[in-house]
């Protein structure tokens, strides 16, 4: 069981994987990681000495933004276009896509589980 | 593809020339523009620029956060007004 990055435990798997985890670091970041700690990719978390662990967390401390930090900074991206009322914020407001993807059909990620419409009349 | 760093923000010329003489009478009027694709520079802050959205001219004020955006994210084009049956909620 190692700890790294406040509540990740991430283990029994190798650490470019394991690294991944933690919200924040996906493949890329994790081997810029582990290269910079100087240890092997395919070398699984459990295997790692305490100091590798702790050489890990150094470098995510100083480099990274991750979970709780980074989860708010992305709120605060998004309030901040929502308050100046720009076309992307008015697009987060009514929670439709951000990006100019058509809305004609699809969209159901933003726009949530289908609604049906009953029957019209003629 | 992002515009190149070499020729720096586009800003309609008029516009920007427009701008540079209120900043420097210190005068404040509405700017009409039709030019929505200028990025709004910080010397626009505080300003009330009027942007056409096709139809009519939207009054935007300018405020420090929107700098770096263009002018025409402020003037949306489309009116929904909702789906039919949709009053309910």
């Amino acid at each position: 069981m190692a700890r790294i990055g406040g509540v990740d435990i991430p283990t029994n798997k190798r650490g470019e994987i394991a690294l991944t985890y933690i919200f924040g670091i996906g493949r890329s970041s994790a081997r810029k990681i582990l290269d910079e700690a100087g240890i092997d990719r395919d070398l699984k978390v459990k295997d790692w000495t305490d100091k590798q662990v702790t050489t890990v967390r150094e470098i995510i401390g100083a480099k990274y933004t991750i979970e709780g930090e980074l989860r708010s900074q992305i709120q605060l991206n998004i309030k901040r276009l929502m308050d100046i009322g720009c076309y992307r914020g008015i697009r987060h407001r009514i929670g439709l896509p951000v990006r100019g993807q058509s809305t004609k059909n699809n969209a159901r990620t933003r726009k949530g589980k289908k609604k049906t419409v009953a029957n019209k009349k003629k | 593809m992002s515009r190149s760093l070499k020729k720096g923000p586009y800003i309609h010329y008029k516009l920007e020339r427009k701008i540079s003489a209120m900043n420097e009478s210190g005068k404040k009027s509405v700017i009409k523009t039709w030019s929505r694709a200028s990025m709004i520079a910080p010397e626009f802050v505080g300003h009330t620029i009027a942007v056409h959205n096709g139809n009519k001219f939207i009054p935007v004020y300018i405020t420090e956060n929107m700098v770096g955006h263009k002018l025409g994210e402020f003037a949306p084009t489309r009116t929904f007004r909702g789906h039919a049956g949709n009053r309910k909620k």
